[in-house]
């Protein structure tokens, strides 16, 4: 273990999920002032959150026949906890709450939960339309999967640990994502997968009538969305450590720059969302296969190169 | 103390969950009771102080359980939920061989003299195990690589009907080829 | 936590795994009561390794585990989609040519 990272009380937990909470109430807020800009003139967009919870805290449930109440449950909450067990393993400066010697493989144990809570939550609700936007999650995640844990592999390769407070005090010379870009892009774009996000919402479609999250309603509609906007935040708060240099920065103290970053990267996570075109599951299937999984194996063929050459 | 309560919860919901996969008459929960089943012995290996080969555990498993539920749905093509059905045989002997090997397994856990430990866990337990399958076992690892590309190959074979003639025309000089579901890249 | 009793849950485990592959007819029924059985195998091997001997080497009989699930699911998935697409089943009662 590091010395650099101490490992604070459990309960500083409700910390964690506080600070989460905050920062994916600023990203659904961020969104929504997107949203309004978007659509000209009009409200600023900056209560759009707020009321859109309101209203889904009073909406009454939805039933459908025959559901399966329980996985749509668990399916539709699971987003929410995927990213506090995220979180757990990001040091904030020097504090972590969790200082497993395999942190990174622990995110990757919770990213492909997403599999099978985004499919879940289509099943649950026994509608056509729903399971189809299960079933492009899928498709997608069988492109963005692999993809997503070669990528993992360049940092940790780089550090020569798993521990995620040992990958960011690697990087005190040099940040990873300055040499190894690819490796960054493609853990972005699983990242924005797994939140259901941006270029990969065909899952969430309305052409299929809202895909997924076609019969979700009130809170667990709700606490479904809020999932998303909490993944986008444990994604881009784990790119913090592996790829940008953790707490490392100058003037203010380390937790700070964690912060700093992770609502950066976040904005932009936000921002892309208007930016890119939906990625069609059966098309991107190939994308996935024959450009970044190559892409990504070179990258970690020229860091682990670099790594030997260097010792 | 914790740690052994939370290893007889984990032991509890595992062998329960283990047991609803057969017992549920619904696809999805009795994929998704195999995983949950998974993630408990995942978390116990951990308990075992075996952190890389627990967490891999948790990881591969809700993978393949999550390809398991489609391929549920796909080849059992109704929803057993709304129409209820048996689809065991010979329950009957099954269950004996079951209780028989419970019993055979558990006296031989229980009335066994183990030996004490021998030597002691090294300081990074994920650390030697990388060690050991880079170093002395590199054998164990040739052998995985090799199998697991022979599992792919086969696999391919057996489950893909179509072959590079149907994609490519008889004389093998079609471009693009003719695929059902059109890629991505450049077609 | 005891090996003895990491070694009865493992134990529980594998006998419901036994029977699910024993008694349920549906393909993919049978590789999820094969899994179960290699699940205990799991949790027997980790608990070996944690009480009786923690050295290093004892892990990788872990990790052969493990490969021995991947290549059961890879190769009982390819078999499953082969038999359904030939043949339009999913029952192993249906595929008892070889049974002599």
């Amino acid at each position: 273990m590091p010395d650099t990272v101490t490992t604070v009380p459990a309960g500083w937990a409700l910390g964690a999920a506080a600070i989460l909470g905050l920062l994916a109430a600023f990203a659904a807020v961020l969104d929504g002032v997107f949203t309004a800009r978007a659509a000209g003139a009009g409200p600023s967009g900056l209560t759009r959150p707020l009321g859109e919870m309101a209203r889904l805290m009073r909406q009454r449930r939805r039933t459908t026949v025959a559901a399966d109440t329980l996985l749509w449950r668990i399916g539709s909450s699971g987003l929410l906890f995927m990213a506090l067990m995220i979180v757990t393993v990001v040091p904030l400066g020097e504090w972590t709450l969790f200082d497993l010697d395999v942190g990174v493989m622990w995110f990757n144990a919770m990213d492909v939960l997403a599999w099978a809570f985004v499919w879940l939550t289509g099943w649950g609700a026994n509608s056509v339309h729903s399971l189809v936007g299960g079933y492009r999650f899928l498709a997608h995640g069988l492109a963005y999967e692999l993809p997503l844990m070669f990528a993992l592999v360049a940092p940790a390769v780089a550090a020569s640990s798993l521990n995620v407070g040992t990958v960011a005090a690697a990087q005190v010379d040099l940040w990873f994502v300055v040499w190894m870009p690819v490796a960054f892009l493609v853990y972005c774009t699983g990242v924005v997968a797994i939140a259901v996000w941006g270029p990969f919402t065909p899952a969430l479609g309305s052409d299929i009538a809202g895909g997924v999250t076609a019969e979700l309603s009130g809170v667990d509609r709700l606490v479904f969305q809020g999932g998303r906007y909490a993944l986008l935040v444990a994604g881009a708060a784990f790119a913090v450590p592996m790829f940008l240099g953790g707490g490392a920065g100058p003037l203010l103290p380390g937790w700070a720059w964690v912060l700093v970053k992770t609502v950066a990267l976040l904005a932009v996570f936000v921002w892309l969302r208007r930016r890119l075109p939906a990625f069609r599951p059966d098309l991107f299937m190939e994308v996935g296969w024959l450009v970044l999984l190559p892409a990504v194996l070179v990258q970690d063929l020229l860091v682990a190169v670099v790594v030997v050459w260097r010792t | 103390m914790i740690t052994h309560i939370s290893f007889w919860a984990l032991a509890v919901v595992a062998v329960l969950a283990g047991a609803a996969v057969f017992y549920v008459n619904s696809m999805a929960r009795a994929s998704y009771a195999l995983a949950v089943s998974f993630i408990a012995v995942g978390v116990q290996v951990l308990l075992l102080q075996q952190n890389y080969v627990g967490v891999v555990t948790i990881l591969m498993m809700v993978m393949e359980m999550a390809v398991m539920a489609v391929y549920m749905v796909m080849f059992m093509g109704m929803n057993p939920a709304l129409m209820p059905m048996s689809m065991v045989h010979d329950k009957r002997h099954a269950l004996a061989a079951a209780v028989g090997s419970f019993v055979l397994l558990a006296a031989g856990a229980v009335l066994i003299p183990w030996p004490a430990r021998r030597g002691r866990p090294p300081a990074g337990v994920t650390v030697a195990l990388g060690e050991e399958l880079m170093g002395p076992k590199m054998l164990v690892m040739g052998v995985v690589g090799a199998v697991m590309a022979a599992t792919i190959v086969a696999g391919v074979v057996l489950a893909a009907h179509r072959t590079r003639y149907d994609r490519f025309g008889d004389d093998l000089r079609r471009r693009p080829a003719k695929d059902p579901q059109p890629g991505g890249v450049g077609r | 936590m005891t090996l003895q009793t990491v070694l009865l849950v493992a134990a529980a485990l594998f006998s419901v795994g036994l029977y699910g592959a024993l008694s349920q007819q549906v393909v993919v029924m049978v590789m999820m009561g094969l899994e179960l059985m290699l699940n205990g195998l799991i949790l027997a091997a980790a608990g070996f390794w944690w009480f009786l001997a923690p050295d290093p080497s004892g892990q990788v009989l872990l990790l052969v585990i493990i490969v021995a699930m991947t290549v059961e699911m890879a190769m009982g998935f390819a078999v499953a989609t082969h038999l359904h697409r030939v043949r339009r089943v999913d029952m192993t009662d249906m595929a008892a040519d070889l049974n002599g």
